[in-house]
């Protein structure tokens, strides 16, 4: 039990921090749908299975997917050097 | 961004402006700190420090006959807070769909995709239609309910509609099942008056663990799981739909 909360722990972190360094907008988006997926396990883990559901279905799910078509439609589904950062 | 390291002449506005930063940011940080360390010292990892939560499980099931306590408390104790998130989720989607319908209306023309992803959208379809249905309906006995089966109904809808843009999405459809949903959650509310107050429970609490049980609460996920799911699949749809005609 403490295992699996600490490895799903540290899936999350590595994944938010993946989510901040990476310089590919749409793999940053996969990254913090990766982030949900492992606190919904967490949440499963900790016998909370309603709200494990709600993060995977919207969290994992439907948010990575929004951001991801707007990420389209703003044109930023390429690489992130190309607009936005100056440096 | 190169920090300045501590003791730069700042000359140049930007650095001024670098400092003042960095100084909310560690302002911030600290801050934060300090409040988690506060909240997370004062209650011990795992433990229940308030007494209402076991009052109510203690009582929940008797009351409103729901198995599911979360759902008892989610529609039988703090019904017109949900009432409210519905209400926060249709502000929300009707405001990003009065948003996008202004930016270049138009056809979707975004190309059909692979083949393997056309024919397993389709195959999907009908096995997320199930899930969300069956999620939705035994909402007040298994985990689960509304909110978890509106969004799987919603994806069962979005993914045939990603796999190939060109078919159309009807939007005046879902308008309408959220608008008579909303509309079944309000009426049911305002029948509870008669009883005593706004959303008391009806039709008494039933054969525990049958799906025909927990008086009003399954009709009202009902009504959630429509009004959810044709929201957020209406949402998508927009912010897909348009998108696809960026210049």
């Amino acid at each position: 039990m403490t295992v699996l909360v600490a490895i799903s722990v540290a899936v999350m972190l590595i994944a938010a921090i993946m989510a901040v360094a990476l310089r590919n907008w749409l793999a940053a988006v996969a990254a913090l749908s990766v982030v949900s997926l492992a606190l919904s396990f967490l949440f499963a883990l900790l016998r909370a299975p309603d709200v494990a559901l709600a993060e995977a279905a919207v969290g994992a799910g439907l948010s990575g997917v929004l951001l991801a078509l707007t990420l389209r439609r703003i044109g930023l589904w390429g690489g992130r050097e190309k607009k936005g950062e100056k440096e | 961004m190169k920090s300045a390291g501590g003791y730069a002449p700042a000359r140049i506005r930007g650095h001024e402006r670098n400092h003042g930063k960095t100084v909310a940011s560690v302002l911030f940080l600290g801050g934060l700190g300090l409040m988690l360390f506060e909240l997370i010292s004062a209650v011990p990892f795992g433990s229940a420090p308030m007494q209402v939560g076991q009052a109510i499980a203690g009582e929940a099931f008797a009351r409103t006959g729901a198995d599911n306590i979360v759902t008892a408390i989610l529609l039988g104790y703090r019904g017109l807070d949900t009432l409210g998130e519905v209400t926060i989720l249709f502000t929300a989607a009707a405001a990003a769909g009065m948003v996008l319908a202004g930016a270049g209306r138009g056809e979707a023309q975004g190309q059909e995709a692979g083949f393997i992803f056309r024919t397993a959208a389709w195959m999907l379809f009908p096995f997320l239609l199930v899930l969300g249905a069956y999620i939705i309906i035994h909402g007040h006995l298994t985990p689960g309910g509304g909110f978890q089966g509106g969004a799987i109904l919603a994806a069962a809808f979005f993914t045939p509609l990603l796999a190939s843009p060109a078919s159309p999405f009807n939007h005046r459809v879902a308008i309408l099942v959220e608008g008579f949903a909303g509309l079944v959650f309000v009426v049911i509310g305002l029948a509870g008056l008669a009883k005593g107050a706004f959303l008391t429970q009806l039709l008494g609490t039933g054969t525990p663990g049958a799906l025909l049980s927990a008086g009003s609460l399954p009709v009202l996920y009902v009504a959630i799981g429509l009004k959810v799911g044709s929201e957020l699949a209406g949402l998508m749809a927009r912010v897909f739909g348009e998108g696809s005609a960026r210049s």
